[in-house]
């Protein structure tokens, strides 16, 4: 009898990409739940628009990449991709914005390099740094948070605001929006001000309840198995010791880790950014040096740059960085650890 | 119903990685060993170990008996081959091999009688303390006896590696790892003794002082079993040189590297033998086999092979016979299920599957395993790899396969090297884990051949480099000779022709002749004040001549002449060390 010849192993299949993909989708669910509990409809809106762009937008790509569809649409990164990208947006933004921010960020930071496992920069920071220098205006449409602010808009009205930009009644745009902390922050200390006394929380609690929803997702990533330790506890680290030393230096200039940590992007970089595994370090001992890095660098854009969050920054510097991490960070082969017997290999 | 285990060895080292798989082992594991019947036809392939192919010692048409050489190792690594059964040498000519290329190689093919009468045996040694180490691995080679883990590398070397008495521990391997397969693990079960005294035998031919062996805990009954005949052993002899060390069932916890670190701590770097390390790892197998060889006399002629999947109807092991044909295996385990589509040779993570079924079994087949494309998943299309690390967490080999197959395919073969292709151990973990499946096992293989076959072409250009480097170097150090040597002789005539001007001007014809010698090119001014008187004219007439050869002589050294090369040759013979030493 003969027999087709095939390759081993010949095992039970593993789970496939688009199920590391799900898990990770699951995990963005409790923290746009609270996002939108908090921050109103317009988030809905903006994942909606940049999922649907980003996933339109990869499909034009494959189709002029002349590539097979289903496996690039059915692994479920473009979905995160654009929903990542949605939930760094203003809750009162435009609809464009998400739009051209996923089209952007699906287009030319994935699909242009290659597609899935190719690309050097995580996309959805891309896009959102694109967004951040070429429409600064309205990156800064953060409408207050729960009473009074984006989330007392009725679904109609936010849906009214975020297509036509038309608001309700009287209502004034500058009554519904709020800098966030950290722009408070920069207007405290751009003005020469003081921040000990300063209130730059004003009512900051929510940024505590979104961190918590965020953090019971990568709890659910970690546990699934979808991403690894190592890059959110470094990166964490690298916050908290950064905006500590520059705190301990200057507690009126430079704010406590505390505040680092909720008042942006911190979390919610360290646990679905920053833990990209294309963009990310490979290695063990190499992750923790880029979640180090990221850190780092967050509270160092923060403290000394121009934009209101260095997260986005912070990560694709380091994006940058890491073949040369990689590299480097190689753990020992197998016989070469020292510990090997008798005798050490030299080479 | 679950597995039973038994316990785990507390205070084991472990090793990285690994992979939990679903084993398979029932029900093959727990029917016992059943004997294949004798067939009509044996195929032994000459090549069925690691090293030089044997040379047959017999000729067509010969009468042969079981147990009988029928060809010779033809080298220090090579292992003798022994009949099956007894019948008449058939043929002696290529037959297809269990190969993943489906090669095929000179083979002797027997046609049994079947009357299995035997061959004289090799002379028993019961009392095989009395023989050396050099005589007792004499003995394995003589039997035929190589590693029957798979590796199928002659048993004898593998002692030889080690120095004498340089080795502290035996390790022996019974973590039978790979799915599906339980040929060890039966045996272990049914024939216990012949392990722990092989065992033994081993023990005292390398001068090791404890034997470990290593069982996974899938395997209670193995375990039970060998640890009677060890319980009765310390009772009875006061044997107490063995422990048994049970093994968490992590594939590939009977790599033996592996299974080293795992009992012992100590990793074996690719680079070097587990010899180097007071170490010396057997499959039980092996042992037992050797164990025949050397007590009973009886060379290695038949295996236990596990025939197992969903593909064949009653999947059980059998003792089978080396050059047993694979189709007749599989008829004696019931045939071929409805809808198999794959035979392979070994296990599913490390065995390959073959062409055909009328291969023959050879020392290297453990098992058989025939599936149906329901006993596995469908392998989807590979995607872009996503740098998810889950292949280096699993690597067993502490390597990261998610750089390799960066490097492997896009043909940067040298950044293979930095990161560690040759340490690679070629499990199949890798791919097993890969979500984005990706065949990355197979990858590192075609990089490793791809390495192999460029460092060949590299060697060729660099014999052909040094050879043109040798010749062209020969050619000018010719040239310098000679120059040196013409300098010589012009100084020589020039020293001549003043010292002849002066004597002609002042004692006329005395030593004109001389002059003309020296430019004649014997190049020896004394000669010229023994030289004869001759005219002026005789001497302008031997400057011309001399001139003539000059001229000749720079010709030639300009276009070396065949004869020129080849009197140079033995010259150069001292050459291949100075370029040799400065490249």
């Amino acid at each position: 009898m003969k027999f087709p010849v095939q390759t081993s192993p010949h095992v039970e299949a593993p789970s496939s990409v688009a199920d590391v993909m799900t898990v990770v989708l699951w995990a963005l669910v409790p923290g746009t739940v609270a996002a939108v509990w908090l921050l109103g409809w317009g988030v809905l809106f903006n994942v909606a628009l940049a999922v649907g762009a980003a996933w339109l937008a990869e499909a034009l790509m494959l189709w002029l990449r002349a590539r097979p569809f289903k496996p690039a649409l059915t692994d479920r990164s473009v979905l995160i991709t654009g929903w990542i990208l949605a939930l760094c947006l203003p809750n009162l933004a435009p609809w464009w914005l998400p739009v051209v921010g996923a089209v952007f960020a699906v287009v030319v930071a994935k699909q242009l390099y290659g597609g899935i496992g190719y690309n050097l920069f995580n996309p959805a920071m891309v896009g959102y740094v694109v967004l951040l220098v070429s429409f600064p205006e309205a990156m800064t449409r953060w409408g207050a948070p729960v009473e009074g602010g984006a989330a007392s808009l009725a679904l109609a009205e936010a849906a009214q605001w975020t297509f036509l930009g038309v608001l309700p009644g009287a209502t004034a745009f500058d009554a519904l929006s709020q800098a966030t902390p950290l722009d408070q922050w920069r207007m405290v200390v751009t003005q020469g001000g003081d921040i000990t006394g300063a209130s730059i929380w004003q009512g900051g609690a929510w940024s505590v309840w979104l961190n918590l929803a965020f953090l019971a997702g990568g709890a659910w990533m970690l546990y699934r198995g979808a991403i690894r330790w190592h890059i959110p506890v470094a990166m964490i680290a690298g916050v908290l010791l950064t905006a500590g030393l520059l705190w301990g230096i200057d507690p009126e200039r430079f704010a406590d880790p505390l505040f680092h940590l909720v008042g942006g992007g911190v979390i919610f970089g360290a646990l679905f950014v920053a833990t990209d595994p294309v963009t990310a370090s490979t290695t063990p001992r190499g992750r923790l040096v880029f979640g180090f890095g990221i850190g780092v660098l967050a509270v160092l854009i923060r403290s000394f740059g121009n934009y209101p969050d260095g997260v986005a920054f912070a990560i694709l510097l380091m994006n940058l960085a890491v073949p040369l991490i990689d590299y480097y960070t190689q753990p020992p082969v197998f016989g070469r650890k020292g510990r090997s017997g008798t005798r050490t290999e030299g080479r | 119903m679950p597995e039973a285990r038994a316990t785990i060895t507390p205070g084991l080292h472990g090793f990285h990685g690994g992979l939990d798989l679903d084993y398979h082992k029932a029900p093959a594991c727990d029917r016992p060993i059943g004997e294949m019947p004798l067939v009509d036809e044996y195929v032994l392939p000459l090549h069925m170990h690691i090293g030089a192919p044997a040379i047959p010692v017999v000729a067509v048409g010969d009468h042969v008996r079981r147990g009988q050489l029928l060809a010779r190792p033809d080298d220090f690594i090579s292992a003798a081959i022994h009949a099956p059964t007894s019948g008449v040498i058939q043929a002696i000519e290529p037959r297809g091999l269990p190969h993943p290329g489906g090669l095929s190689a000179q083979s002797i093919v027997l046609a049994a009688d079947g009357e299995d009468r035997e061959a004289e045996p090799l002379d028993p040694w019961p009392d095989y303390v009395d023989k050396s180490p050099v005589e007792i691995r004499s003995r394995l080679r003589e039997a035929g006896i190589v590693g029957l883990g798979g590796a199928v590398f002659p048993t004898a070397v593998k002692l030889a590696t080690a120095n004498p008495g340089g080795v502290e521990t035996l390790v022996l391997n019974g973590a039978e790892c790979e799915p599906y397969i339980s040929c060890d693990d039966r045996l272990m079960q049914e024939a216990p003794e012949p392990i722990i005294r092989g065992a033994q035998m081993m023990l005292h031919a390398v001068g090791a002082s404890r034997c470990l062996i290593g069982i996974e805990d899938n395997k209670p009954r193995a375990i039970a079993a060998l640890q009677a005949v060890i319980d009765r052993l310390a009772a009875e002899e006061n044997e107490r040189r063995f422990a048994i060390k049970v093994v968490p069932s992590i594939y590939p916890a009977g790599g033996e590297k592996q299974l080293i670190r795992t009992l012992t701590g100590i990793e074996v770097p690719r680079n070097r033998h587990v010899t180097d390390y007071q170490l010396l790892c057997l499959n039980v197998g092996t042992v037992a086999n050797s164990w025949h060889a050397v007590v009973e006399g009886r060379a290695l002629t038949e295996r236990v092979v596990t025939v197992t999947g969903g593909g064949v109807a009653e999947p059980r092991n059998f003792r089978v016979r080396i050059g047993t044909p694979m189709a007749k295996v599989i008829e004696a385990a019931g045939g071929y299920t409805e809808g198999v589509d794959r035979l392979l040779m070994g296990g599913p993570m490390m065995g390959f599957a073959l062409h055909e079924d009328e291969v023959p079994v050879v020392k290297a087949t453990n098992c058989l395993l025939a599936m149906r494309p329901v006993d596995r998943d469908p392998t989807p299309p590979p995607q872009p790899c996503i740098r998810c690390s889950r292949c280096s967490e699993a690597c067993p080999a502490d390597l990261l396969p998610q750089q390799l197959y960066w490097y492997a395919r896009a043909q940067q073969f040298e950044r293979s090297h930095d990161y560690h292709l040759f340490d690679c151990i070629e499990c199949g973990v890798c791919s097993a884990v890969c979500p984005s499946h990706i065949p990355l096992v197979q990858y590192f293989r075609h990089a490793k051949t791809e390495i192999w076959s460029a460092e060949r072409e590299k060697a060729k250009a660099e014999h052909a480099r040094r050879r043109f480097e040798f010749h062209n170097e020969r050619i000018e150090r010719q040239k310098a000779e000679r120059e040196a040597a013409l300098a010589k002789k012009r100084a020589a005539i020039k020293a001549a022709q003043e010292k002849a001007a002066k004597q002609g001007d002042q004692a006329g014809d005395k030593s004109g002749d001389s002059t003309a010698k020296a430019k004649a090119g014997n190049g020896s001014p004394a000669a010229s004040s023994a030289g004869e008187g001759k005219s002026a004219a005789a001497l302008s007439i031997e400057a011309a001549r001399a001139r003539a050869k000059e001229r000749k002589a720079r010709a030639q050294q300009a276009q070396p002449t065949p004869d020129d090369t080849t009197g140079a040759e033995p010259r150069t013979s001292d050459a291949p060390e100075r370029p040799g030493g400065s490249s």
